[in-house]
């Protein structure tokens, strides 16, 4: 047995449960309850692509220094599904804890003689304790909850809150709750020396944050920038950004006399329509998004093409997976940044939005449906399965009650009844943004034929080669006007320290500032950056040229985001060192850290 | 081509009751082949629209891709069009529908755009009751890729080359009225006196209306032994009743033979005069309506006139229950929930 091992506020425990068997509320409570006891706490749910019957992991870190990426090695395994325990049990750190179930006695063959064997009979007190067979099943999972809080010294008011919270009125179901909670909690107390050397101690180190996935947070976040027309089709990550944003529309999106919906909301019959019905209402004045996947922007890369090339707005949000093709439909990546940047045929280049947190998801997402009327193209918020299905610390989502929607350039009736000269696609600012008109608006001015094909400034149809180069020409410069607009990166230090650097964009960033905290004890000095935003804006190309080497972190196999550094920025590829993790589980600080360490050499002596 | 139309204007010509004269609905100078079905066609657009006083601007056209799609240049041209991708206009027209409630849609497609790429969207549309009218400019074959068979082409009918199509047809309106369609209607683009009060019918009607007009492809499909040519379309022709559109304004004048004529009201106090009725079917009963169909298919015979019709049916915005007020135009003040709520929902996540 390793001796020492242990810690206050500092683990990584594993669930491994069956899905299907009512496991997640428990879980939640239990990575709830850490929240509430003001300690930093970050889970993560490993799941099959499957309703019910397979492994299912809830992986939750605990962390009083803040940080909140996943982190290699198991601490504690509450192992509770058969299927997979002798797995489980070999992931396990040496010196760490296994709590199992009993009530069958675990085979010679799985006893590691290197951990803490914490058999609790649960079944067995379930069957004892609850009538039906469901019901045995489901107070499992609360019974091991009552296990840990006593293992871990959790406070057990915190959790008996947060059962009356989660049943409210109905008293029964939170008798029986409280009722399972405690057998599993005296059961420890009585049978083993509590709390293990692994335990919780009450902090206040949570402020004001919030504890929400990132699809909740992009929906409500939809809610507030405006959004009127929605239209999807069921996929995996995404779909929950849909239910959320029904939810929140229900509650705050009704008329008041009539009761009726400020709001439509279109299932789809494939991807192809989805993206149809946004570009229908964004170009009939709606503000518009969509939800999907890597696969489903695959499905919708004519009709983006046709949005790109007729100046209409439209919002996507695409909560990447693992592909190429079905792929890893329950794991996290972040693989589809070329496929959405360049998505369709022809020259086209779309803005892209990597929100890192919760509070980003909400504000990224209203700001999308600004920048897509303002710029009149599609905007992309890509997120990823991680920061979309989990649950994340984060700040509070903020909204000023004076913002205003900025619509862009749409010419209202008055301002159609004044103009003399107006053509859809003159470039009248020199930004290379065109005003637009809305169907409908004016009697006798300002209706055009919008369309896929290539047209002069007024909209007329031609296929003369230079009103075709005039038109893509402006859109480029419509694309340096979006790289002033977008939301430029986050440099974690305000000046360089070294003359090596890091980028890294949306989920990777809490591993990524980890990562730099460790190397920074061995002496390794790395300035680091997140970025927020395609097209890059110059501070991206000055960081750049400010250091010597820079690591770009990525959470895919292709180095993407490093292509599109090269390609778009014309640097040298020798400059840009990759860190690749493309598993499938989100990026751990002891990743990137072991593969900066690998190739810090070949970077100085360079 | 670079036509352009004469602006000058008869000091007489009739005027609708919003003071526009037919001029004032046309479009731009059609670069389709002389003789094209699908001009036709615009000319019956054209001419429905004055004649039901619709404001021109408020239309808004769309249309998928093809020779079909290209219409909707050739009228209103004070109305704004959308020429999106090649059989997606249903979604398109969704999308824009949902968006303001308050316009015309007129949707535009093509056999190869309804009855191939896009069938699923046209089903899909149908599905939901979109309140559109949707025109099936249908010539059998793939005009602007110079002719190759559609799906709606008929078994055994020969192309430009003398090639027969081997594949079963598939007919949209037969389709329709299976899927739940709310209207559905045939005609013909040479039989303007038909054609015209089907589309007045289908622009009133409060939900989607689906019309199949045959309309020959004078350069691709217009030989001996095709279906779908102007000779073989008049041979057999079969108009199933008449129709007379009555507008909210006007009192039904003609007397029509005892028993042979239906009085339907229509969404907004239109109403529709269907008479010449033959016994054996009736347009309001579906099955009776893809009997008739069915028969017609056995015999050889073309079926037009409105083939079925539910007068009172739930369109989408009904369905999906949304506010009166177009949501394009909502504001901060209506969308926004503001500060308040968001510090609740906050504390809803601690």
């Amino acid at each position: 047995m390793e001796a020492g091992r242990g810690g206050v506020n500092d683990l990584v425990i594993r669930f491994a449960n069956v899905n299907g068997t009512g496991s997640a509320s428990a879980n939640n409570m239990f990575a709830k309850a850490v929240f509430r006891m003001g300690i930093p706490v970050s889970p993560k749910n490993i799941f099959p692509s499957n309703i019910q019957g397979l492994p299912t992991w809830y992986e939750v870190r605990i962390s009083e220094k803040g940080y909140l990426g996943r982190r290699e090695g198991i601490d504690i395994m509450v192992a509770v599904n058969p299927q997979s325990l002798p797995r489980d049990i070999e992931v396990l750190e040496p010196g760490g804890y296994l709590v199992y179930d009993n009530s069958k006695d675990l085979p010679p063959e799985l006893r590691r003689t290197d951990v803490h064997l914490i058999g609790v009979p649960m079944i067995k007190m379930c069957i004892e304790h609850f009538p039906e067979a469901r019901l045995q099943q489901l107070m499992k999972n609360v019974v091991y909850v009552g296990v840990m809080s006593a293992l871990m010294d959790i406070e057990v008011d915190v959790l008996k809150q947060l059962i009356r919270e989660q049943f409210g009125e109905k008293e029964k179901l939170i008798a029986l709750n409280d009722k399972a909670l405690m057998l599993g909690r005296n059961y420890a107390l009585e049978h083993y020396p509590c709390p293990i050397s692994f335990r919780l101690e009450r902090r206040d180190l949570i402020g004001d944050k919030i504890m929400i996935d990132g699809n909740t947070a992009t929906a409500i976040g939809a809610v507030y920038g405006g959004a009127t027309v929605a239209a999807w089709y069921p996929i995996t990550p995404s779909t929950s950004v849909m239910d959320a944003f029904a939810a929140y529309c229900d509650e705050y999106r009704k008329e008041e006399k009539s009761d009726k919906k400020k709001f439509a909301i279109v299932q789809a019959e494939d991807e192809l329509a989805s993206i149809g019905v946004v570009i229908g209402a964004a170009w009939n004045g709606a503000r518009a998004f969509t939800a999907t996947s890597g696969p489903g922007i695959s499905l919708m890369s004519e009709f983006i093409g046709l949005a790109y090339f007729a100046e209409i707005p439209a919002v996507l949000v695409n909560v990447q997976r693992g592909g190429p093709s079905t792929g890893m439909p329950t794991r996290t990546q972040q693989a589809d940044l070329l496929s959405s940047a360049y998505a369709s045929h022809g020259d086209t280049k779309h803005v892209l939005l990597f929100p890192s947190t919760p509070a980003e998801c909400f504000e990224m997402m209203a700001e999308a449906l600004d920048l897509a009327d303002r710029l009149q193209t599609p905007v992309f918020v890509m997120t990823d399965l991680d920061l979309g299905m989990n649950d994340h610390m984060s700040a509070p989502l903020t909204w000023e009650d004076q913002r205003k929607y900025d619509r862009g350039k749409v010419l209202s009736t008055q301002e159609l009844e004044e103009i003399q000269d107006w053509g859809r696609y003159v470039d009248v600012d020199g930004d290379g943004i065109p005003y637009r008109t809305l169907p409908g608006s004016h009697p006798s001015k300002g209706a055009y034929f919008t369309r896929g094909t290539s047209k002069d400034e007024y909209a007329k149809y031609t296929e003369f080669g230079e009103a075709y180069v005039r038109n893509v020409d402006r859109l480029l410069v419509k694309w340096k006007t979006a790289s002033t607009l977008v939301p430029g990166p986050i440099k974690l230090h305000q000046k360089n320290q070294s003359d090596i650097g890091m980028m890294y964009f949306g989920t990777t960033g809490h591993a990524a500032r980890e990562a730099m905290d460790l190397l920074r004890s061995e002496h390794l000095l790395i300035d680091g950056m997140r970025i927020r935003s395609f097209p890059f804006t110059r501070e991206v190309e000055a960081f750049i040229q400010e250091h010597e080497f820079v690591f770009v972190v990525e959470q895919n196999r292709d180095a993407q985001l490093r292509t599109m550094l090269i390609q778009e920025l014309d640097i040298s590829s020798k400059k840009l060192i990759s860190v690749l993790n493309y598993n499938g589980l989100p990026i751990t600080a002891d990743f990137i850290s072991r593969q900066i360490r690998e190739h810090w050499p070949v970077a100085v002596s360079q | 081509m670079t036509y352009l139309r004469p602006t000058f204007r008869h000091p007489e010509l009739p005027t609708n009751i919003l003071g526009f004269t037919r001029k004032d609905y046309e479009g731009a100078i059609s670069t389709l082949c002389a003789g094209c079905g699908h001009d036709s066609i615009s000319g019956a657009i054209v001419q429905a629209c004055w004649e039901m006083s619709i404001e021109p601007h408020k239309v808004a056209k769309l249309s998928g891709i093809g020779c079909s799609s290209k219409t909707p240049t050739y009228f209103l041209s004070n109305a704004h069009g959308f020429n999106t991708v090649h059989g997606r206009m249903p979604s398109v027209a969704t999308g824009a529908n949902m968006a303001n409630r308050s316009l015309t849609y007129l949707g535009v497609s093509g056999d190869g755009d309804s009855a191939s790429i896009g069938m699923g969207q046209f089903v899909h549309a149908i599905r939901r009751n979109l309140n559109v009218v949707y025109i099936l400019m249908n010539n059998g074959c793939y005009g602007l890729t110079k002719g190759q068979d559609s799906a709606t082409a008929d078994v055994g009918s020969k192309s430009k080359s003398g090639s027969e199509n081997k594949f079963a047809t598939i007919d949209l309106a037969s389709l329709a009225i299976e899927l739940g369609a709310t209207f559905v209607a045939r005609s013909f683009s040479g039989d303007k006196e038909q054609l015209v009060p089907l589309i007045k019918a289908a622009l009133a009607h409060g939900g989607f209306a689906f019309l199949d007009v045959v309309s020959p492809c004078v350069t691709f499909n217009n030989n001996f032994g095709s279906t779908k040519s102007y000779s073989y379309v008049r041979e057999h022709n079969h108009a199933a009743s008449n129709i007379d559109f009555v507008p909210p304004a006007e009192t039904i004048s003609v007397n029509y033979p005892e028993n042979t004529a239906r009085e339907l009201e229509l969404h907004g106090g239109n109403k529709i005069v269907l008479h010449k009725l033959p016994t054996e079917w009736d347009p309001l009963d579906r099955i009776s309506a893809l009997n008739r169909l069915h028969q017609a298919r056995r015999t050889g015979e073309i079926v037009t006139g409105l083939l079925f019709i539910e007068p009172e049916s739930q369109d989408l915005h009904a369905t999906l229950d949304t506010v009166q007020e177009p949501l394009n135009q909502l504001q901060e003040k209506d969308l926004c929930p503001g500060s308040k709520k968001l510090e609740q929902i906050n504390k809803s996540y601690r």
